[in-house]
């Protein structure tokens, strides 16, 4: 990770949690218009990283450079939502307390609400909104100041495919008004949108970079197998994907006898990934 | 039903805090209330006054306790003052004696004395005994100055440990963190509600209490606000304090239970401070309402002018600021956490170290 803070972002940050490491020399950088995605496993440190990225969390080394509080929009994890107060009231709230002009946040909101489908939700209580709702809740919220670096922790997580088109709406309005977003996400697909990918395995950087990058980076091949690989080290290097097993040969390695070898198939991310892990293990 | 009780009791060992509090305040409560509990007056503390002051302070018999002489002209302001709980005026006619109504039970045991004395000293038995403040010695009296500090008690630290303990559950805390609020406006916003309706609260118990149960109300409403003020001040800091040590809503009401618990039984409420040992005594000088006890009692009953009611103000004070500023101190800490604390998050408290995204 040779990324260094041009803009805004994180440079060689670690973060311990007593004696966890939970992010190890990790960097980002959040670049104007640009949507990056932080993708990993649970507990791979994508949230101690959006935290860090948003200045909710100082790091213990490495730098984390915001625009500053009033121009960072942040969601976490909980969504930041008050259950107990109406859509409106949440929102008024939140323009309330980074100055907005009630017009100003007027206008900001109703085209939000109108275009995710919550306009006719305003004066419900948020703790009866759907899980989708709330999380659109969650990003209109943090979209309200019109912020320089949006940082939205799982948008899209046990989100419905509509709420998730909405969402993105969202995002890729942010990103159109010039914000720098990042997000994370356990979806690989809706990592492939992004501009930019970090993916986390243990808090360490596994692969950054375009998807088109990180897919071209891929050492090795990809082959379709009719059936599962016996015997190691094949087995541990096939996975089973659209009804599909897949074989990862790394560059070098000598073929298996043992192992219908099928075509070669180009890369996507979600191979990327899991090879990137591979790669990782067996080193 | 035995997978049940396996699950309850694995549930209950990890929450020590409720595992202590069902075993240990028990015991505690136990043994407070063992020395606490009691009616029994013990010692009156008494004043004497007029040509015959010592004539009469040496003819009174126990439990009275001389504790000074004073111009006839000021006997009444002792009493007032709660320097003395009796007042023996000589020089007339006959033997005056005032008594404190304010101080129930005292009184009530004083008049014991006095007619058990009666017998053995003619000059008691000629007596005139006038009751101050309280003259009949209504119960209802003394309670309901105090049931306003207890429900002042209750909205400020469980209502609003309750409502900052909300906050951190539903993680809006951490989003309030990283919003442009300066942690003394959170704090100010979070309590400012709570203060207002402890106020209303307050203003209402006490109509009531006029209205209906005739509690007079003689002394100076603004020397009473200032004491509840100061009250409520301290009652809210130990909420925030409590919702900063609690990590859901059933530990804040917990540790908001075992404060009020102690208040409403040692601070005077129900026994006399004088009839609880001093091995558990000072505990009652710790507790914020035993001083909005002297305040609103002093101001309602006997009306007490703030020059003399300057101990318990100043205890109030001082109590406050520690309060406060410990309480102000972990919510910043919250807001602002500085670098190499370690988070609290619960998401973020012990992170697996699971591995990559997409695992075979």
């Amino acid at each position: 990770m040779n990324d260094s803070v041009n803009d805004w972002g994180l440079a060689g940050v670690s973060v311990r949690y007593g004696r966890t490491l939970a992010l190890d020399d990790v960097s980002l950088r959040a670049v104007p218009g640009r949507i990056a995605a932080v993708v990993g496993g649970d507990g791979a440190g994508k949230t101690t990283l959006l935290r860090c990225a948003a200045g909710a969390l100082p790091p213990a080394s490495g730098r984390a450079a915001t625009p500053g509080i009033r121009q960072t929009g942040y969601l976490s994890p909980s969504g930041g939502i008050y259950p107990d107060l109406t859509v409106d009231e949440n929102l008024s709230f939140r323009a309330a307390a980074y100055g907005l002009r009630a017009p100003q946040a007027r206008e900001r909101v109703a085209e939000h609400l109108d275009r995710t489908g919550l306009a006719a939700a305003r004066g419900r209580l948020a703790a009866h909104l759907s899980g989708g709702m709330r999380k659109k809740l969650g990003v209109i919220a943090a979209m309200l100041p019109g912020p320089a670096l949006l940082v939205l922790d799982e948008p899209t997580t046990g989100v419905d495919p509509v709420s998730r088109a909405d969402l993105w709406w969202l995002i890729a309005q942010a990103a159109a008004g010039g914000a720098a977003v990042l997000f994370s996400t356990t979806y690989l697909d809706e990592a492939q949108r992004a501009g930019h990918v970090l993916v986390l395995d243990a808090g360490r950087p596994l692969a950054s970079g375009t998807p088109a990058e990180i897919t071209a980076a891929v050492p090795g091949t990809i082959r379709l197998c009719p059936a599962r690989p016996t015997g190691d080290p094949q087995r541990r290097r096939a996975w089973r994907r659209a009804g599909q097993w897949r074989l990862w040969e790394p560059p070098g390695a000598p073929p298996s006898e043992t192992v219908q070898r099928g075509e070669a198939v180009p890369p996507d991310l979600q191979d990327a990934v899991v090879i990137a892990a591979l790669a990782r293990e067996a080193a | 039903m035995k997978a049940m009780i396996i699950k309850e009791f694995r549930q209950l060992r990890r929450d020590r805090r409720t595992l202590a509090m069902m075993i240990f305040l028990p015991v505690l409560l136990l043994v407070i209330l063992g020395y606490a509990a009691s009616f029994d007056v013990s010692h009156i503390p008494t004043v004497v006054s007029g040509p015959d002051a010592h004539q009469a302070a040496a003819a009174l018999p126990p439990p009275f306790q001389v504790t000074g002489t004073v111009p006839a002209a000021q006997a009444q302001t002792q009493l007032r003052d709660g320097h003395a709980a009796m007042a023996v005026v000589t020089g007339g006619p006959q033997l005056i004696i005032y008594l404190d109504g304010s101080q129930i039970f005292t009184a009530q045991a004083a008049k014991q004395a006095l007619a058990a004395g009666a017998a053995t000293h003619p000059g008691l038995a000629a007596a005139t005994v006038e009751v101050l403040y309280n003259p009949e010695l209504k119960t209802s009296y003394i309670m309901i100055p105090g049931i306003a500090g207890v429900i002042l008690v209750f909205v400020g630290t469980v209502i609003t440990s309750l409502g900052v303990v909300r906050e951190r559950q539903t993680g809006t805390l951490e989003q309030l963190a990283v919003m442009p609020l300066r942690p003394r406006d959170v704090f100010l916003g979070k309590i400012t509600p709570y203060f207002a309706v402890a106020a209303a609260d307050l203003a209402i118990v006490l109509a009531i209490g006029v209205a209906i149960f005739g509690v007079p109300f003689r002394g100076s409403p603004a020397v009473f606000a200032l004491g509840a003020l100061l009250f409520v001040f301290v009652t809210l800091g130990i909420g925030v304090l409590i919702s900063s040590v609690s990590q859901n809503q059933g530990q804040a009401i917990q540790l908001a239970i075992m404060t009020l618990l102690p208040q409403v039984l040692l601070s005077g409420l129900i026994f006399p401070l004088s009839s609880i040992v001093a091995g558990v005594r000072w505990i009652a000088y710790l507790l914020p309402l035993t001083y909005f006890n002297e305040i609103a009692r002093g101001v309602m009953l006997r009306a007490e002018p703030l020059a003399a009611l300057w101990q318990p103000f100043c205890f109030l004070a001082l109590l406050g600021a520690v309060v406060m500023t410990l309480a102000i101190l972990r919510f910043r800490a919250f807001l602002a956490p500085s670098p190499g604390r370690r988070p609290k998050q619960p998401d973020a408290a012990q992170p697996e170290l699971a591995s990559a995204a997409a695992k075979p």
